[in-house]
């Protein structure tokens, strides 16, 4: 049936995998892909004591990714020294095993965060429904896929009848026109969107990335432009499918084949949001005008381009922004006014989910050929695929021989859950998502920008416009 | 889950935007389990300085607030991480209702899993409670949730909205596995239709 409504990406989604209605006209929506790291363990535990079983356990995917360390991983599980962090790691194996999911445990070649290797193995498709229990699921938006993150209880809730209830989000429209400039990354796009919208900007919506800036970039661009998206408050973020989209699947581990590929392909073709589709809102951005933007306080839309001075808190009209920022400025042990890059760094960690893909270390690689590091800084790929990948371009003699040190694939200095910590008082430039207070470890002060900035930084020793390193 | 219905208690006033998962639980003690009681863990890094020693002026460290079972706090309330050891630390605390502008939405959705109310004021009502929860240290303030209320000792009485299915799983206590399930026939005859009309979904090639 032809439908005479013009019909958003999103609502196209969300009717495909519609199972049921409540009185609130909250939906039971079926759930393609559920992918738990070594968190949600409350979820098997409450499971078995409920005495219910895993319903589509090829429908679910578990990765370790959080407690796994970076080094001498040769030894696999034994080789994580913290005996709760070990712990996390096997006892995902045991409720794998148990309930035959589908685990890319610490030594599987394909092992790495789960952000980065559902993308990779083909798991994410355009028009699929995917929950995890880690807030940025949204990433694999990027397919065309609406994806988030959900707690505990619904993971085990999906566990339990492969559905989940949802409140259907508002559709929310980001316009990116222009092209960006040499230097100017998806992340730095990111960013410059949140410090636009907001920390809670996005609440309740799910944000539809479109225009020119957004067509243009890499899948593993749009993948970290996605990724943010919940840093902005919203629940999902999505990439309309086209034919980037299309290529980049082909022939993944778990991308159609054959008779079956042309029959998805064609299916996929129809997900875009139709002409004349309204959206709830929308926000216009001229991509043309970005800089290389870097976050200055302990939330991501406190961020500005790399010329710019700290703001003044002063200045700031609204007063909860203003006590926020004060005391997010005394936290990061800067003075209002100083320009951002006369700010000294003390180590820089190139990885996490948003930014740990090949392209990514390929930025980074391209800014420290040829030079050396001056601070400690470690490369995360995000994944061992991405890490042979990188290898055999030989990206890994690249970064080495800088002083970059190479390691194996995990969450690592994102969160710190491995014991990839940044000490108490150290200043860190990372390519991760989040900033707030303690993030990297008790007391650390995190700049967060792109892996070509973080290159940067580790080569300069301060925060350096990437800019001046690739002679644009 | 325990009901909630009427709720006298201790709030305390936190007005602070975007409190995030991290600062309610910082990851670290996300490997604990359950047993270790979370609710040694709610704010860990803001209540406890060096050598774990209580930081005397925060909100939660000061003899009038120590046994508050609500909490006052600024817009986005929960956001970033989705650890549900967030609510868990809360809870154990025992901290019952949550009282904002508006809360993240996967952290609202985990607290209605745990019997915990994230319940929505305007910005104006937050502030004007939290000015009379600052007058009146230790002052209980009442949480009527089939009435949709908050009430205070100098007789104000503020209305809120709640989904109607969110309102009934809390004041019942109700299990939502147990209430998908009875759409169990529904999800079957989705699932059959979906497969047919996608059949190159048909479950997975296992591991590559």
């Amino acid at each position: 049936m032809m439908s005479t409504t013009a019909r958003t990406l999103l609502k196209k989604v969300v009717d495909l995998h519609a199972v049921a209605r409540n009185d609130d006209g909250d939906l039971l929506l079926y759930v393609d892909y559920n992918v738990v790291h070594e968190g949600p363990f409350y979820a098997f535990d409450g499971l078995a004591r409920e005495g219910r079983e895993v319903a589509r356990p090829a429908q679910t995917v578990a990765c370790a990714d959080h407690y796994v360390p970076t080094t001498g991983r040769d030894k696999g599980t034994a080789g994580i020294k913290d005996a709760e962090a070990r712990d996390m790691v096997e006892r995902l194996r045991q409720n794998a095993e148990r309930t035959r999911i589908v685990h890319f445990g610490i030594d599987h070649p394909q092992q790495g965060i789960m952000h980065v290797v559902v993308p990779e193995q083909g798991m994410a498709h355009p028009g699929m429904v995917i929950v995890g229990s880690d807030s940025h699921t949204c990433t694999n938006g990027a397919f065309g896929a609406f994806a988030f993150g959900v707690g505990a209880s619904q993971v085990k809730h999906v566990l339990a009848t492969q559905t989940l209830w949802v409140k259907v989000p508002r559709a929310m429209r980001i316009d990116v026109q222009g092209e960006l400039a040499p230097g100017v990354s998806a992340k730095d796009l990111a960013l410059a969107i949140i410090a636009r919208i907001g920390m809670a900007g996005g609440a309740g919506a799910a944000l539809e990335y479109c225009g020119s800036a957004v067509r243009a970039l890499s899948m593993e661009a749009r993948m970290t432009l996605c990724n943010l998206t919940v840093e902005a408050g919203a629940r999902s973020g999505m990439v309309a499918p086209d034919e980037k989209t299309f290529e980049y699947l082909r022939e993944l581990p778990y991308a159609p084949r054959g008779a079956d590929w042309e029959a998805a392909r064609s299916f996929w073709q129809t997900l875009p949001s139709d002409p004349g589709a309204v959206f709830d809102s929308e926000v216009s951005i001229d991509g043309s005008r970005l800089g290389p933007m870097v976050t200055w306080g302990t939330s991501q839309d406190e961020a500005c381009e790399v010329g710019s001075r700290i703001p003044e808190p002063a200045l700031i009209d609204d007063p909860g922004r203003r006590a926020r920022a004060e005391r997010a400025l005394a936290y990061m042990g800067i003075a209002p006014g100083t320009p951002l890059t006369d700010i000294a760094i003390d180590r820089v960690f190139i990885g996490s989910c948003t930014n740990a893909r090949l392209d990514d270390l390929r930025a980074a690689a391209r800014v420290a050929a040829g030079r050396k590091v001056r601070i400690p800084a470690i490369v995360v790929p995000g994944s061992r695929t991405v890490k042979r990948q990188a290898e055999a371009e030989g990206l890994h003699e690249v970064l080495l021989s800088a002083g970059f040190e190479w390691r194996d694939a995990g969450c690592s200095m994102c969160t710190g859950s491995n014991g990839d910590l940044v000490p108490s008082g150290e200043r860190c430039a990372s390519t991760s998502n989040r900033n707030m207070e303690g993030r990297q470890g008790k007391g650390s002060r995190t700049h967060l920008m792109s892996p070509a900035m973080a290159a940067a930084a580790a080569i300069s020793g301060r925060i350096a416009d990437v800019r001046e390193f690739i002679g644009s | 889950m325990e009901p909630f219905t009427l709720l006298r208690a201790v709030a305390a006033p936190y007005y602070h935007a975007d409190v995030d998962t991290d600062e309610l639980i910082p990851h670290r003690f996300l490997r604990k389990p359950l047993a270790a009681g979370y609710g040694n863990f709610l704010f860990h890094d803001k209540r406890r300085g060096a050598g774990e020693r209580e930081d005397p002026d925060f909100i939660l460290n000061r003899e009038a607030y120590r046994r508050a079972q609500i909490l006052v706090s600024g817009p986005n309330f929960g956001c970033g991480s989705t650890r549900e050891g967030a609510v868990y630390a809360l809870r154990d605390y025992g901290i019952r209702a949550l009282i904002a502008p508006s809360f993240a939405d996967i952290f609202s959705a985990n607290c209605i899993q745990n019997g915990v109310l994230p319940l929505t004021l305007s910005e104006r009502d937050v502030r004007s409670l939290c000015d009379f929860l600052q007058a009146q240290p230790g002052a209980e303030i009442t949480i009527d949730l089939p009435a949709q209320t908050v009430s205070t000792a100098d007789a104000t009485t503020y209305r809120f909205d709640l989904e109607r299915s969110r309102k009934i799983r809390l004041v019942e206590g109700l299990d939502e596995i147990g209430i998908t399930l009875k759409h169990s026939q529904d999800i079957e005859r989705f699932e059959a239709a979906y497969r047919a009309r996608l059949p190159w979904l048909a479950p997975a090639r296992g591991t590559s």
